[in-house]
Formats: C-alpha cells, structure tokens, sequence
C-alpha cells in the first residue's frame, strides 16, 4: 500500500498549498480547488490514478517554484517539508525548467491564476506545462473520482481558452502547420500528422469558447475533411457544439481538456516541428502544443504511417511510453497442491482416439506446473485470497478430471458449437454468464431481470425455509441435500430488483453466488440457494455497464458510467479500490487469471490494466478506433484480447505491453470474446450474428519482441487475419451476446434470437 | 464534402419554436426563437448521442424511444411519453407542406374492449440448445449468396446493389423476394420508396429493368396483399403509393420499354374484369388508372363500369354484418372510381373547351362550349366493346387474340353522354357538375332552388332508407359549411401520395374530422355564390346572397394528386341557364352515404410538431 499513502501525503501537501495561493488575492481558481477538496474522502482519494509518481514530483516542484516567484517563503518551507524534497532536487529541476524561453507573450490581463502563472511561466514553458497537470491532478481526483461535480473544474479548464488570438487568423496558422507538415520528407509527415487531430479540436473548441462562431464553423468546415476517418464520432460530437454555453457540461470537451494528448514523436521529426514554430513565431500553435499535448519524444527512426495508425484513434492519443514500463506480473498463480484420487476407471462410454495419451500428458503439466513458479507469477499471498473450502477442493478435483477428457483443439481440430438461443426474448437480452463447470446459465434482461437457467437435467431448487430447516438431522451425510426444497424445483428462477436493464452478470466460481450490474447504478449479489437477493452495492451512481467475479471468487470488479472501475470484496459495502483513469464510460471489465490485475475498457478507445494491489495503472493500450465491448485474458495470463465497435480484435501482450496482432473480419461490434482451456483458439462472437475462430497460437508465436519494439513500443503488424481465421459460423440471425469454452473445449455460445 | 453532408442534422425550425411557445402561450420574438431553436437542436442532438450508448450496452442495433427516455432521465430532463410502442413508428410524409409526422391511428376502445380474441401472452422466455457446428464444421458457405442476376454486375453496382439490399431489407436474407414480405407492410413501403429513389436517382440507367421495377410496383398494386387481411393494415395507403409511383415511373421511364403502357393497362384491366378477385385489387386498379392519366381512365374504366357496377352494387347494398368489412372495402372502391371519373369528366371538358373555345374565354362557358361541340353524341347507352381497347396501335401484338383491330372501333364518348351515364352511377356524389341537358337547355328560368327542392323529392324519393342514412352526415356538414351542398364530394378518398390517410375507418367515425377540413376549405373560399343546378339537399335554409353571374367555385375536398395544394379549387361560372328536370334514368341511384374519410391535415399539422421530440 506504499503508494497509496503516497499519494495521500501528496494530496496534504497540496491543501496546505492552497491558502497562501488564495491569500495571494487571486481568482476563482482556489475556491473550486478548496471545494473540490472538501468534497474529496479519504476513500475517493486512496487509489491514485494512472499519475505516474515522477510527474507528482513535478507538480510539487512547480508548485514550490510558483511560490517561491511569489516570495511566499515559509509556505515553501512547509511544502519542502512535507513533501520531504531535497533543496538540491528542486533546483536542479528548476534549472531545468527554465531552459527554452521565449518572451512574447502579452501580460497584460492577468485576471486568473492560471492566465498569471502562464504568463510567468513565459520564460519557462516547462511550467505551464507541470502547472497544467496540477489542474488535471486536481479534476482527476476531485472531479472524476468524486464523480459528483464536475463544474467547478469547467470554469478553470475552460479558462485555459480565454487567451486571445486573431479568429481570423487561426485559419491560417492551421494552414500554414499544415502546409508544412505536407511538405516535409515523407518520413516525418506521417508523425507529424499526428498534430492535426489535437490542435485542430483545441482550436476549434478556443473559436467556440471566445464566442467566435462563425469562425469557428468556418475553420471547422475547412479542415474536418483533414482529420482520420476514425476520428468521425469525435469530429460528429464536435460539429454540433458551437456555443460557449455548450462547451459547459459536455463530456468529451472535458476529458479532451482534463487529460492531454500524447503523442509519441520521433526527435528528429519533433526538431522539425519545433524549427518551423520557431522561425514562423507561431505562438498560437505552439502554445496549444505546449499546453494542451504532450509529445513523447523517442530517438530512432519515425514510424511509420502503418505503425502510426495502428496505435492512434483514442481519445486521448497513444499511452505514454513509460506508462506501459511497469512491471507487470502476468504469470499464473501456484495450483494449490490436492491430492487427485488416481481413481482412472472411467465409467463413461466415451471412447474417444488418443484419449489416454493426452491424459498423461496432462497430468504431466499439471504435475510440473505445481511444482515450479512461474518467474512472472506475482506472490502467492500479494493479494489475500480466500481460503479453499471442501467444496472448492471437489470442484478442483473436478475440473482436473474433466481437464483430461479435454480436447486438443487446433487448426486441425476445431471445437464443436452448440448455440443457446434465448427465444421470446422480446425485453430484450443484454448480458449472459455461464458457470464456469457449464452447468448453469444466467441472463440479464432489459426488464430489469436476472433469469438462471440450469441447463443440465438437474433441476434448480431453494434451500428450504428456516422453520424448514430446523426439522432435518444435521447430522445426515445427506444434509447437503436435505436442505433443499424439492417442491421449488425448476429449470428456471427469475431474480427480481433491479430498477432498470441488467447490462452484466457474473457467477462466482463457487456457484453460490451471482452478480448483476444495472442501468439503476447498482451492483447486486444474488444467492444461488435461496434466489434472493442479498447484497446491493451502491457507489457507481450512474449505470454500471459490466461486472465480474474474480476467479477466485470473494472480489469482484464494476465498471460504468461513472468512468471507473471499482473492485468490490463481497462482504463490503464500499469498494475497495476505485481505478480511475478513464475518459469515458467504462464499458467492460475482466479479471486477470491470477487475480492480482483488472483489465478495462472503455469507451475512450482505451483498454487500462491496473495493478488489484494498489490501485495503479500499469498498461494503457491504444490502436482501437471504436468503444470496447468485450475483453478476454488468455488462460496463461500472458495475452489480453479484446474487441470493439470497430469489428476488430486486437491482440496485446501484457508483459511488454505492445500490440501484437489485430483481426479483421467481423463486421459490427464484438460483444463476446473467449480463449479456449488451452489458449489456442480464440472465438469471438459478434452483432453480425457470427462466431469466428482465430488462431490465437500462431498470432502469439509470431511475434518477434526484439528489443528495439519492447523499448520503443513499435510495432510491425503482419496483415494477416485472412491466415488467422479459423472458421466462420453463422447463427441464425441470433447476435452472438456469450460465448464460453467448456472444460472440454466445446465451445458454448449464447443470444437472443432476432425475429426482425 | 460529402461527409459533410452526412454529418448535418435534423434542425428544428424556429417556426416550430414559435409554434409550439404560441401552443403554451407564449409570445416569442424571432430572435428569442432561433435561439431557442439553435439551443433545442443541440440538446436534441446530445440526448441522442448519450442515448446510443444505452443502445449499445442494451446490444442492440435500433434505437428505442426507451433509449432516448434513458438519456433523457440521467440528464435530469422529463422524459417523453407516449411513444413507448415495441412496433416502429410509421413515420409519414405529407407531400403538401413539407411534413412528416407520426401516424397515430385512432383505436376504438369499444372494440378492443369488446374484442372476443383476447391476445395470449408472449409466450416464456426460454433457451434452446443446438448443436450447430460439429467439430467446427457445418454449413460453411456464406448465406445471403448474391442473387445470380447480380453476380454480372460491375464493382460499383454490387457496392451499390449491396448497400441497397441491407438499407431496405436488413441483415436478414430471406428477403430477398417481394413476395415473400407481403405479410409486412412496412417492408412494402420501404421497397416502394427504394423504387421510387432508384427511379428518381439521374444517374442510373434503368433500360430494361423498368419493366422489373414496373412488375413489382404492380403487384404492390393489385396483389391481395396477406396483409389485407387484417382492416387495421393500412394497404390502401400502399396501393395509392404505388400507383402514384406507377404513374411516375411510366413518365419518366416510359421510353425506355415500349409498349410498357399497353401492358399496364391491360393488366390492370384484366384484374378489373375479374369479378373474383378481392376488391381491394379493384380498387388497386382503379387507382392505377387514374394515376396513369384521365385518358386511361377513359379506355379502360369507363367502358367497363356498366358491368363492373353491378358487382359493386351487390356488395354494397348487403348491409349483413358478416359483409361490413366487404362492404366498407366496396365503399373504397367506389370512392376511387368516383374520384377517377371526376377527373375524367374534368379534364375531358377541359380539353373540349380548349379545343373548341380556343382559349378565349378559358373556363367560363365550358358547359355550353362543351355542347356545342358534341351535338352528335351517340345517346346514353355505353358503348358496346367495354374491355380490351389497346389505346395505341404499338402494343397491338401483346393483346390474346386479334384484339388489336379494335383500335378503330373504340369510339371515345361525348363529355355530355359520359356524364349522363355517369351521373346515373353516382348521382349527386359527382362533385363535377354540368348541366346534364345542353340539349334540352332551353329552360331559362329562375334561379331559385324550389323547384330544384321539389324536383328532387321525386326523382331520389324512392331510394328512401338511403336519405335517412345520410341525413346526421349532411347536417353536421352543413352546419359549418353552407356553401357546399354537403354532397358527398369530399369524402371519397382520393389516391394521395402523401399518405396521410390514417387507415381505413368507418365511415360514421369521419364526421368530425371531415367537418374540419370543410370548415377550413369553406373558410378559404372567397364568397359563397349559389348552390348551382344540382343541390338536391335543403340548400333553401340558406340565405342565397347573390343575383349576378352564378360564378361558383367548388373545392374536391381530397387531394388532387401530384398538386401541392391542400384541395383544389376550380371555378367556372355558369351560364345563367340552370339545368332543367330532365333527370338521367336513375337505374342506380345514388345509394352510397359517404366513402371513406377525409385527412385531418390541420390536426396533422401541430402533431408532427411535436412528433419532434422524437429522436430519429
């Protein structure tokens, strides 16, 4: 939790901060930051966000530079205090800092804090920048996290526009960047092109804000058509905003403005852009470029457009380079050792070819896999997990029994499908889980309900009732048994109490257990022996778009409206952790296999893997061009795949936190991705009524992670999703909405049938 | 700049604003409108992008009005109700104003509460399991395999032909056949509109597939559509749509497949002449006709009418209750035939007053015009060969038999034995009105309606349940119109491309909806002048203001196709020559109270206002 307190200490040390900017008699800006800290609870503030520590620590040496400008020496000495920096550190940063200045910026008004500190910070360009991330810190935390209100923060970003420049101008200025970058050696132009999206947004949303409609209608018209075609529902967005009125309260101007833009640019092309700023004294553009982006520089070669574009198309430009550094333990964690009854008389009747070799081989890997740690597994006990009950051992025993009647599937060999219709469906199906032994299935409907399905012949029966239970031998070995009540037994139970459309459910693993997360912005904990409900967990506010148990059951993880994910143990009410970091909805959520990590993803067009222990991000990936609907960890933990409105899987590798493949083929949203037992097919289900089968080995083998890409993050992505698809099966006009391998590889799909 | 195009959006007008402020009370200056208007559309255009995202997550592809409703309660906005219905809105437009708006239908509650086939409830949800894909292998071939007619098509087409297909029919492929949607009316409509765009679509060259394009629009036509089995389907709205578009297509396209017109017609005289089929293909073909111009009208229609009378007859005056759904179709019928002939009549004085006038005195002195022209009329008898008269000697070859030869023997009849003949149909119903005596005109005597009053009692007196029928109607229509002798001339329906027909409905329910339109219509005429020759109803309690040239001007109360106007006004003055007694044998007399139903355009209007509320 070391980081944790980190950042609450940081946090301390920036409210002391505040008064003496307030004494400073300026504006409104540290009212809004002193409510937004008031609103902050200590648990809203616990689990910082994807904020690397590096750039705190450059937060506070802005703010100690700023005071120091300010002579406000003993608020210095407090913060240096607090903060426990060095004199040396702050200096050398300072030095630092104030390296490439540039005096031509108009002083006059200075009648907000930030106009005042951007005009200071004239001479230090760096600055603005760090003191722009203290607002993003500040709205991150208190804004998005508190979740309440975001308006007090409008004011200050938007503020951030009121820098005057000549309208008419900025037509020109656009050209004249666009003129260049069109001119310049083919290598570079395709990293520079990467400017226009970012500054063509911040100076179209500047026209909008100084009230500059015309203008800006002008400029938008002229240079829309410029901007990548994945860009189009932004741009859409966009087009429809053209008061200043309008600017307040939208959604994707505030992420736009709350987060900055990344781009990763080559040094070579970076000095370019710079040479051409410079001498055409093109302070607009290089403000924004100052303000509002952040430009990862590399040395090496540029990219390529190809590279380019396989990794753009998100809100908020690509992940920094050293986000994805961190290290991530992927590895599985320690089978826990059972003793598996060698009980080999198979009664079954199942007599199929090869059937006792792959047995042996099995064991074999299961045997070694106990035996020695995977150097990339993360410590046993890093997170507490819940101890195994009896019931638990059974089922292990069971799912390795099952696991050797497992079928080798390959390009060869590829699963059978069986599909679960849901018919009549007519309120609509918006999420399915099965259990992960196949024997139950739960689905969530638009009317509000959660109906289980047992789809083995055994029926689903509530445990009887106290009175009930008071009258049976508890004695009995039976009593398992005894206590349920055979007069409810049915195939199927509906759950009712939600208060809008279930949008995700999730079986624990034990099957005890069944969460649902809803339009009403709860999450509900449903038992599965009596069909109640028991739990409702409430703190999303706004509808909770995915849930899922961890595979360990005990925690599980929600995602919504409200842009975060929060990791929830079941006997809390409050989460227990909140990962914040998302500009947008976030839409799914998945466990990693060992537990210890949660992918999201989100309808910025990023997927964020964040560490269970601290709360931290460590991968951000980018190269989805559409919101994503569906995330799947490969069994080894080592792959993450997802899905998006794009139609296109991506395939990513956590450990060096690249892209490593992409498949094309679906035609609408994938809603449903899953890896076979043994990681070696990947089906994904899609809107466009059809499963599709990769070959998920052969698109991770392929990949050669030299380490020129593990360094710079590039990447050369073969096209080659034609070699990669395995097969394509229709579904009679039935959306694919589930999809889930059975312990012996037969691959089990679900939807509701779509008579229109 | 095309994406541009695409990226526009639907813009509520500040007229609407102003509109709707004036609906609450509220007095809006122009400025304060567009603003509002400017700021309505944004937040519009918000609510619907916030919405998608609860289609998305709902995964689904079409956007619920509950979808819209979710975005709206998250954004702390009052929700709108009323639209919650599962099955889609027809949205419709209205040709005239440039309006589109929501159909809502009127529901009789008595019915529905009274209705003996109470629906079952959708029956449980359940899941079923199959086995589709055994070890990965299965039907592996695509479905939705291109059609072989399309596979020779360039790149472009199939791009386009493939755009098409799922625009109109969806992802399904088992739609691929119009027949096989003729149980869903909405899919009909959509093809036709497809149709309509293709023809309409400058840059395609259609050559042969006209006739294709033609065959489809005919079976939307004619075909007794599965769907007209249930009255509350709305085929009737179809067929005049496709007739229009018929029409539309052949004067477009006509060149391009000879003979086209010749087929048209005697396909559709063929399902004329075919007492079996339902009526609603008559009165398919009857609209097709008179889409296709007064001419064919005059060719194909009118000779047959004798015959065809009779059957519509029979059917009408069956008033068991086990026929009223025959019926009410038989009075759909007969309002298209009626709408048909007057326009026949009309267009055929008008041409006969061109040709004889000379355009000097245009319309006044058509009638006399008109007789004088056609001294030599062959008398009241139809003429003998009522079918299969191909019009042009062309198209002589597609006709059985040695039909063509005929040619010469069709006589077109004179304008005043047409009308005699017609008029013995439809009495009074025939809003056109000319003296039907220019022979025996003589009779210049006064202009006052009592002898018209006792002229009538005689003459109709005998049909005498029929009078009393149409009594309640006439009265309520009287009351507000004066000037219209209450006949029932607004109320046939007439074949309207706009569609605003809100389905077929008794004929008792339209009372009060026809009297708005005839209010307004009354309201827009300029001074009432008389009741002319052939008021047969109590026009007398009326003051009669006028003594000078009888000009009287008359309004068709529907629609006159293919005119942007809310009802055509014609006006001709008379010559002071009042028609005399000499009545038209009344073989059939006039036995029909009122056909079908007049639109509520005024109604409709402020409605698809507020149908803007809803998101596309």
């Amino acid at each position: 939790m070391a980081a944790v307190q980190d950042g609450q200490m940081e946090l301390d040390a920036e409210k002391e901060t505040k008064p003496e900017i307030l004494s400073d008699g300026t504006s409104n800006l540290s009212g809004n930051t002193a409510s937004g800290t008031l609103s902050s609870s200590p648990l809203t503030a616990a689990p910082a966000g994807g904020a690397p520590k590096m750039e705190d620590q450059q937060t506070l040496i802005a703010v100690l530079q700023f005071l120091k400008r300010n002579k406000l020496t003993d608020s210095v000495e407090i913060l240096r205090r607090e903060a426990g920096l060095g004199e040396d550190q702050e200096d050398s940063q300072a030095t630092d800092g104030s390296g490439g200045g540039k005096g031509d910026v108009d002083g006059g008004d200075a009648n907000s804090l930030l106009s005042r500190v951007s005009i200071t910070s004239a001479a230090a360009p760096q600055s603005v920048i760090i003191f722009h991330s203290i607002i993003f810190f500040y709205s991150y935390r208190f804004g998005k996290v508190g979740g309440a209100d975001d308006q007090p923060d409008v004011s200050v970003v938007l503020s951030a526009y009121s820098q005057q420049g000549d309208p008419s101008l900025y037509q020109v200025y656009y050209s004249g960047l666009k003129n260049f970058i069109e001119s310049v050696l083919d290598c570079h132009r395709a990293e520079l092109s990467q400017l226009f999206y970012p500054l063509f947004v911040h100076m179209y949303l500047e026209l909008v804000y100084n009230n500059h409609e015309n203008e800006a209608k002008a400029f938008f018209e002229k240079f829309s058509g410029d901007q990548e075609c994945y860009y189009q529902d932004d741009l859409r967005v966009l087009c429809g905003l053209t008061k200043k009125e309008h600017l307040k309260g939208n959604e994707v101007l505030l992420d736009f403005r709350t987060s900055r833009f990344v781009l990763r640019i080559s040094r070579d092309s970076y000095q370019l852009l710079k040479r051409h700023l410079q001498e055409r004294h093109n302070n607009q553009i290089w403000n924004i470029i100052q303000e509002h982006l952040y430009i990862d520089i590399f040395d090496g070669m540029p990219r390529s457009k190809s590279q380019i574009d396989s990794m753009s198309g998100s809100l908020a430009g690509e992940g920094k380079r050293e986000v994805n550094k961190a290290k991530v333990f992927h590895g599985l964690l320690k089978e826990p050792e059972i003793e598996v009854p060698l009980d080999d008389e198979d009664d079954e009747a199942e007599n199929e070819e090869g059937k006792p070799k792959k047995k042996k081989t099995k064991k074999d890997s299961l045997g070694s896999k106990s035996k020695k740690q995977d150097p990339n597994a993360p410590q046993q006990n890093r997170i507490p997990l819940p101890e195994l009950k009896d019931s638990d051992k059974l089922d292990k025993i069971m799912y390795m029994k099952e696991s050797t009647k497992r079928i080798r599937l390959g390009p060869e060999n590829l699963p059978s499908i069986c599909f679960y219709t849901f018919l009549n469906a007519y309120q609509g199906l918006t999420a399915v889980d099965f259990t992960d032994d196949s024997s139950l299935l739960a689905g969530g409907f638009a009317d509000s309900t959660v109906r289980v399905w047992s789809v083995t012949p055994k029926k689903l029966r509530k445990v009887k009732s106290a009175a009930d239970l008071n009258m049976i031998d508890k004695e009995s070995d039976d009593v398992l048994e005894r206590i349920m009540d055979e007069k409810t037994a049915s195939e199927s139970k509906i759950l009712y109490g939600h208060s809008g459309p279930v949008y995700g459910v999730s079986f624990s693993p034990d099957r005890n257990y069944l969460l649902s997360s809803s339009e009403d912005g709860t999450v509900r904990l449903w038992s599965l022996l009596t069909f109640t409900c028991l739990v409702g967990y409430k703190g999303h506010n706004y509808p909770v778009w995915d849930t899922q148990f961890s595979p360990f059951g005990y925690y599980f993880v929600s995602g919504g409206h409200d842009r975060v994910a929060r990791l929830w143990a079941t006997d809390h009410y409050q989460p227990l952790r909140i990962f914040a970091g998302h500009l947008a909805d976030v839409t799914c959520t998945r466990f990693h296999p060992n537990s210890n990590y949660v992918a999201t993803g989100s309808t910025d067009r990023t997927i964020r893997l964040w560490d269970v222990l601290n709360g931290n991000c460590v991968r951000i990936f980018t190269g989805h061009k559409g919101p994503i609907h569906s995330l799947a960890f490969s069994p080894n933990g080592k792959f993450l795949a997802s899905g998006s409105t794009d139609g296109r899987v991506l395939l990513w590798d956590i450990g060096h936190g690249l892209m490593i493949g992409e498949l094309k083929g679906h035609t609408d949203t994938i809603y449903s991705l899953k890896f076979s037992r043994d990681g070696e097919i990947l089906a994904s289900g899609s809107m466009d009524n059809t499963v599709r089968l990769w070959n998920s080995m052969k698109a991770f083998d392929e990949v050669e992670t030299d380490d020129f890409t593990a360094t710079t993050g590039h990447i050369h992505l073969p096209d080659n999703s034609q070699e990669l698809l395995l097969g394509t099966y229709h579904s009679k006009s039935t959306p694919v909405t589930h999809l889930h391998f059975t312990r012996r590889n037969l691959l089990l799909a679900a939807g509701a049938y779509n008579s229109q | 700049m095309t994406e541009r195009e695409e990226r526009r959006f639907a813009e509520v007008p500040r007229e609407s604003i102003k509109l709707m402020a004036e609906s609450t009370g509220v007095e809006l200056s122009e400025e304060v409108a567009a603003l509002l208007a400017e700021d309505v559309c944004y937040r519009l255009r918000e609510a619907t992008q916030n919405s998608s995202q609860f289609m998305r997550h709902a995964k689904r592809r079409k956007l619920s009005v509950e979808d819209f409703n979710r975005a709206l309660r998250w954004s702390n906005t009052e929700t709108v109700c009323g639209y919650g219905a599962q099955d889609a809105l027809p949205f419709r437009p209205l040709k005239e104003g440039e309006l589109f708006f929501v159909e809502d239908r009127e529901i009789n509650l008595v019915e529905l509460a009274l209705a003996t086939n109470i629906p079952k409830g959708c029956a449980e949800t359940m899941v079923r399991v199959h086995v589709s894909y055994l070890d990965g292998k299965g039907n592996l071939e695509p479905q939705g395999t291109v059609p072989t007619a399309v596979q020779s098509l360039s790149e472009d087409l199939l791009k386009y032909y493939q755009q098409i297909t799922r625009a109109i029919l969806g992802e399904d492929p088992h739609l691929m056949k119009v027949k096989s949607v003729s149980h869903d009316l909405d899919q009909l409509n959509r093809l036709l509109h497809m149709v309509k765009s293709l023809v309409q679509n400058p840059y395609l060259y259609l050559g042969s597939y006209v006739r294709s394009l033609v065959s489809s629009v005919m079976y939307c036509i004619l075909e007794p559509l599965a769907a007209s089995i249930n009255p509350l389907n709305d085929h009737w709205t179809l067929r005049d749509y496709a007739a229009l578009l018929l029409s539309h297509i052949f004067w477009t396209h006509g060149d391009l497949v000879s003979g086209l017109y010749h087929q048209i017609l005697l396909s559709l005289q063929k399902v004329l002449s075919d007492p079996v089929r339902p009526l609603c293909s008559h009165y398919g073909a009857v609209v097709g006709l008179h889409a296709l111009g007064w001419k064919a009208v005059e060719r194909v229609l009118y000779p047959h009418l004798p015959a065809y009378w009779a059957n519509l007859q029979a059917v009408l005056d069956d008033y068991s209750v086990s026929n009223a759904q025959v019926k009410a179709d038989g009075h759909k019928v007969y309002g298209a035939i009626l709408v048909a002939v007057e326009r026949l009549l009309k267009m055929k004085a008008l041409s006969l007053t061109l040709a004889a006038g000379g355009g000097s005195a245009g319309l006044p002195g058509t009638t006399t015009g008109a007789v004088g022209f056609r001294e030599n009329s062959p008398g009241l008898s139809p003429p003998p060969e009522p079918l299969s008269e191909p019009p042009l000697g062309i198209a002589s070859h597609l006709q059985a038999g040695g039909a063509g030869c005929q040619w010469e023997e069709w006589t077109p009849v004179s304008l005043p034995a047409m009308y005699c003949e017609l008029y013995s149909f439809f009495g009074d119903s025939l809003a056109v009105r000319f003296s039907t005596d220019p022979p025996l005109g003589g009779a210049p005597s006064s202009r006052s309606c009592q002898p018209l009053e006792g002229r009538k009692e005689p003459a109709s007196g005998a049909p005498n349940l029929e009078n009393t029928r149409k009594m309640p109607q006439l009265t309520a229509s009287m009351n507000i119109s004066p000037r219209q002798d209450g006949s029932p001339r607004m109320e046939p329906q007439p074949p309207s491309l706009a569609a605003t027909v809100p389905g077929r409905s008794l004929a008792r329910s339209s009372s009060s909806s026809s009297s708005v339109s005839r209010s307004r219509s009354s309201s827009s005429r300029p001074g009432r002048s008389t009741s002319q020759s052939r008021d047969i109803f109590p026009k007398a309690r009326f003051p009669l203001p006028q003594a000078g040239p009888p000009a009287f001007s008359f309004i068709i109360g529907g629609r006159q196709m293919g005119r942007r106007c809310q009802g055509r006004r014609f006006q001709t003055s008379f010559t002071p020559t009042p028609p005399l007694n000499t009545l038209p044998p009344r073989a059939y007399a006039h036995k029909l109270p009122v056909i079908g139903r007049v639109s509520k355009p005024v109604r409709r209007w402020t409605c698809s206002h507020y149908s803007l509320h809803l998101p596309l």
